[in-house]
């Protein structure tokens, strides 16, 4: 992986902790890589403050028995990413060696292993011919990778234009090889081949422009889709206490959403979370390509018990891989669990730099970390004409469950969606726990989305949305009422309206993410549930008891309950449909 | 401490603080031990020629002139058989008064696990607590820490369950712990097992707070010898976390460190992250279990060291002492345990999951209940029966005195359904009332 060619060298003069500072000998760059040989090792770091000669480094790895006078070997370069057909189905950390090649049960400081096969044969189709204009980021051919058709481009850093002197024909092809030849704007030929690298830190930016959401993003998570839709290209962030329901329901999401490549970024989180995903993402199926969602995933594990400073590293390097994907044209979902625990990576540093400390003693400039990263997502339109996407959803771990703190401020600032998770929802075992009122999509206000929404769900969907939400919220409103003045002491309406919105709860917005149909709700039916369920909080009916109100209810809710956990339109669902309807004619008035 | 060859002795101290000390010295390596006037101490920081040792022990009486000795290596252990039945010191000393042991020595807080080489979590962990293995099952490789107030007994319960626990090795890492409850702990596990499973270390409120800093490494150093190299199953006893967490604070202060929410650490979470990774489950069979004790202050446990706990650990066991019935119960409502979703049902009776559910539930309906009759609202005949029931579960099944086998505590949940309720207001699947409804 690291040349020998090093631009200058330099010697330990100060350690505190994963902290570094080095008298080169050379001149610096800011966030170039560096590697102390220590014991026989090569340990990596990146330079983070220049001061004239010194550079200040964070060690990607423990500092444990380095010394003054160790020697330090300056790369020039800044952490970057190796990008070519072989990412998906691979469990990488933050720096992207890949774990599988690792050997052994425990990580031994200063290993490294290549993340792609450099002696493995890809099946490549040409797709530029000779003679054609191209650009950094222009598909030149694709290979198969795991049922998914990997571009080969134009490598990102090449800069100006480019004319095709060939490409080769279709073959096995190793990804050292070259597989095309261009003359750039000086004359000279250049090989391209079907890895190149690339600054993680750096925004992928081969496209012409970048569009606004208009389309939705399927999770099948239906408090999500319908009353707090996530669009393609959007983002979105679930912060949440801990033991809300944030990692299950990222997971949730990892195997429903409708993306063609889901990039995980484990940051910072349980090493037994990830090994969740290595143990069933095997056998589960993508249910539209009938495919193993092994294939379509990329895992990058950087989990709380690995390097601190390596954590940083790794939402970017996550993010590159996903950009990199979205230039092939294919809708891409990043996750990334939590971010938070990167922020707390931030801290750290800055506070061992003895930065002055904003609020919560985070680095001053979080926000505008915070937001460059966030606007890395989205949807792209390439020079050929074709789409593709980042979705970016983020967990955030508040200290104290308290939303008032500089993560989930700085996040709010720049996530359109805003998942919030309730702590009673989720000790009442209200799954997913996310709240309808507290949470939003600040999508439902695009004019975009009302349009894509009219033309492709239904003439009145944002209208029924609004109905739902608004039914909650006269829920809670008269849930109140009985708490302070008691049941006998509230009009037996207030109890309707209190139910009407608990059967909205209860068979709407909680799903259960364990049961194989209920936990994944295709839009179709979403529609269909939510006319079924406003329909009868539309209807009058009438009761003489309150205690009346909760028993009919507790019945139509036990039915549709049954509904969810039968398969669309299927005998069974159509049974349970008029068994329904005969319970609700029984009480509803004329 | 005499110096060996290799060693470099030192004389002059060019600064001392409450905590610190800094020397000028040559080709010390970070992290390395040294021994000031014969006081354990360790590298923290190396800034040109000044070396800033961290005395675990304070730096009370140390002159300028005191004599510095590096021992050219981290904190190590000697790790080995003859460990078991021991109990040693933060720095592994023994304080047993049996001799100083030999064996392979080895830097503690090692590496790390790769991720892609642990198994998930397969074996249950019985305690014979219903409150545990019926509603909140442990699994081998798992990390959970009980949080109680200073004044529940959890000692007691940490005891029991380690004595309970069908596991090769039982650790006890104890951090400030009083001299009575290290004795405690030594004569129970000493009556029970003799010296075949128990190896403690041991810093007691008589020694230093920065000490216990060491505690939890030397522990789980042990636990990754005997579960890794060994293959076997070791349970690790980490009690009080919370004066660990104090303890980390207090050096960071001292080392003018700017502090996070409630005086911690910035890096409080990387810190305990550390430890509580450590939990595993190896690839040959062997696994490293953690049952932590965290104390809460007035119950808050918004606090950052509960707060953080929560966001590493699989769940958290909540002692709490129940009224209604005078006895020390693990609280259903705020307990959780992450991984029992992998063994309840699969390795217990199938209907495990049903009746846990049911039971939680209907304790639930019980709590609103009881706030309906505090609030001087009339109580329905649901509502007496519900509470009724609440009462004899708590008793019966709640309680931390409780010793059945999950299949008793299911039966036991069945005959309390039977006794206050209707099928229909239990709402378990019809084809576990067939078998288990007796008429
Ligand atoms: N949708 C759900 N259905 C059923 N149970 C759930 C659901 N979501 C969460 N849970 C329960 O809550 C537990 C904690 O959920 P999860 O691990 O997602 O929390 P988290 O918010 O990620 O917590 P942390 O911040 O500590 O990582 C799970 O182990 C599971 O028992
Ligand atoms: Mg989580």
């Amino acid at each position: 992986m690291e040349n020998n060619n090093y631009t200058c060298t330099g010697e330990i003069t100060s350690i505190i902790a994963n902290l570094v500072m080095v008298k080169a000998n050379g001149s610096l760059k800011q966030n170039e890589i560096c590697y102390f040989d220590h014991e026989g090792q090569k340990i990596m770091g990146e330079v983070i403050k220049t001061d004239g000669n010194n550079a200040y480094i964070q060690v990607f790895e423990s500092t444990r028995r380095f010394k003054v006078g160790t020697k330090a070997l300056f790369t020039g370069v800044m952490l970057e990413a190796y990008l070519g057909p072989g990412l998906l189905a691979k469990n990488f950390d933050g720096l992207q060696n890949d774990l599988d090649k690792m050997e052994g049960v425990f990580l031994k400081r200063g290993e490294r292993s290549f993340p792609l096969e450099n002696d493995k044969e890809w099946a490549f189709k040409p797709i530029a011919r000779a003679g054609d204009l191209v650009y950094a980021g222009d598909w030149l051919g694709e290979v198969d990778e795991m049922g998914i058709p990997h571009k080969i481009m134009v490598p990102f850093k090449f800069k100006g234009k480019y004319i095709v002197v060939e490409v080769m024909p279709a073959g096995n092809y190793y990804i050292n090889d070259t597989i095309a030849v261009l003359k750039n704007e000086k004359g000279e030929n250049v090989n391209a081949t079907m890895v190149q690298t690339w600054p993680v830190k750096i925004p992928i930016k081969s496209y012409v422009d970048k569009i606004r959401p208009s389309e939705l993003f399927e999770t099948g998570v239906r408090v999500i889709d319908t009353l707090n839709p996530i669009l393609e290209g959007g983002t979105g962030f679930i912060p949440g206490p801990f033991g809300s329901g944030k990692t299950v329901l990222q997971h949730a999401l990892a195997k429903q959403a409708v993306a063609e490549i889901v990039i995980i970024a484990a940051c910072g989180e349980r090493a037994n979370e990830v090994v969740e995903i290595f143990t069933e993402f095997p056998e589960l199926e993508d249910p539209r390509t009938g495919r193993k969602l092994t294939e379509r995933t990329s895992i990058i594990a950087n989990t709380s018990n690995m390097p601190v400073a390596a954590r940083e590293a790794s939402v970017y390097t996550a993010m590159t891989i996903a950009e990199y994907y979205r230039a092939m044209g294919l809708r891409t979902l990043l996750l990334a669990d939590s971010t938070s625990r990167w922020a707390q990576a931030l801290r750290e540093m800055s506070n061992r730099l003895e930065e002055l400390p904003g609020p919560d003693a985070y680095p001053m400039d979080l926000q505008a970390i915070i937001s460059n990263y966030y606007s890395r997502a989205g949807q792209v339109l390439m020079r050929n004409g074709k789409k593709g996407s980042v979705t970016f959803i983020g967990t955030v771990s508040p200290a104290g469950g308290n939303l008032l703190e500089p993560v989930t401020e700085a996040t709010k600032k720049v996530a359109r969606c805003f998942f919030a998770l309730s702590q009673e929802r989720a000790d009442s075992k209200r799954y997913p726990a996310i709240d309808p009122l507290d949470s939003y999509s600040k999508y439902l206000e695009y004019p975009e989305f009302a349009e894509y929404s009219k033309k492709n769900i239904g003439e009145e969907w944002i209208e029924e949305i609004n109905f739902a939400r608004g039914a909650l919220t006269r829920g809670r409103e008269v849930y109140e009422q009985i708490n302070i003045l008691g049941d006998d002491g509230v009009p037996v309406d207030y109890h309707v309206m209190f139910w009407k919105s608990e059967l909205i709860d209860f068979v709407f917005l909680q799903q259960n993410a364990f049961d194989e149909i209920d936990a994944n709700t295709s839009v179709e039916r979403q529609k269909y549930m939510l006319e079924m369920v406003n329909k009868i909080v539309k209807s009058g009916f009438t009761f003489e008891k309150f205690e009346e109100v909760g028993d009919f209810f507790k019945r139509v809710i036990y039915i549709i309950q049954q509904i969810n956990y039968s398969e669309y339109q299927s005998e069974k669902f159509h049974r349970l449909e008029t068994e329904l309807q005969q319970v609700i004619n029984q009480k509803v008035n004329a | 401490m005499e110096a060996k060859f290799f060693q470099k002795t030192y004389h002059e101290l060019t600064n001392i603080t409450k905590a610190t000390c800094t020397l000028k010295a040559k080709g010390v390596g970070n992290e390395e031990m040294a021994f000031v006037e014969g006081r354990p101490a360790q590298v923290v920081k190396i800034v040109g020629d000044f070396i800033t040792l961290q005395v675990f022990s304070g730096t009370e009486g140390l002159s300028t002139k005191s004599e510095v000795i590096f021992s050219g290596e981290p904190p190590t252990l000697n790790v080995g058989d003859h460990l078991t039945g021991r109990f040693f010191n933060s720095f592994g000393e023994p304080i047993d008064g049996y001799p100083v042991v030999g064996g392979k020595k080895v830097t503690i807080g090692g590496p790390s696990v790769n991720p892609v080489r642990r198994v998930q979590p397969n074996q249950l962990i019985t305690t014979g607590i219903a409150g545990i293995d019926l509603n909140n099952t442990l699994v081998s490789g798992q990390k959970i820490p009980f949080f109680a107030d200073p004044d529940q007994p959890y000692n007691e319960v940490l005891a029991m369950i380690a004595l309970r626990a069908k596991v090769d090795k039982i650790i006890l890492g104890g951090m400030g712990l009083t001299w009575d409850d290290y004795l405690f702990f030594r004569n129970s596990f000493e009556q029970d097992y003799g010296q075949s499973k128990i190896i403690g270390f041991i810093n007691t409120t008589e020694d230093s707070p920065v000490e216990r800093l060491l505690v939890p490494d030397m522990a789980l150093t042990a636990a990754e010898y005997f579960a890794y190299e060994k293959n076997e199953k070791v349970l690790v006893l980490l009690t009080d976390m919370t004066l660990y967490a104090s303890a980390l604070s207090i050096v960071s202060n001292r080392m003018d460190q700017i502090p996070s929410k409630d005086s911690m650490p910035g890096s409080l979470y990387s810190d305990l992250a550390r430890l509580y990774e450590k939990a595993v489950q190896f690839p040959d069979g062997g696994n490293i279990t953690i049952l932590a004790v965290t104390t809460l202050s007035g119950g808050d446990i918004t606090h950052a060291i509960p707060d953080n706990t929560g966001y590493i650990t699989e769940g958290q066991l909540f002692l709490r002492r129940a009224s209604e019935i005078n006895k020390v119960i693990i609280d259903p409502f705020r307990s959780l345990s992450r991984l029992k979703q992998l063994v309840i049902g699969k390795s217990t009776r199938s209907d495990h999951p049903s009746v846990m559910n049911a039971a939680i539930r209907l304790y639930a309906d019980a709590a609103n209940s009881r706030t309906k009759l505090e609030n001087g609202f009339e109580l329905t005949d649901y509502d007496r029966r519900v509470l009724k029931f609440s009462d004899e579960y708590s008793k019966d099944i709640l309680a931390i005195d409780v010793n059945l086998e999950i299949d008793q505590m299911l039966d036991k949940t069945w005959s309390l359904f039977q006794t206050f309720f209707t099928k229909d207001e239990v709402g378990i699947k019809q084809e576990f009332v067939d078998i288990y409804w007796k008429k």
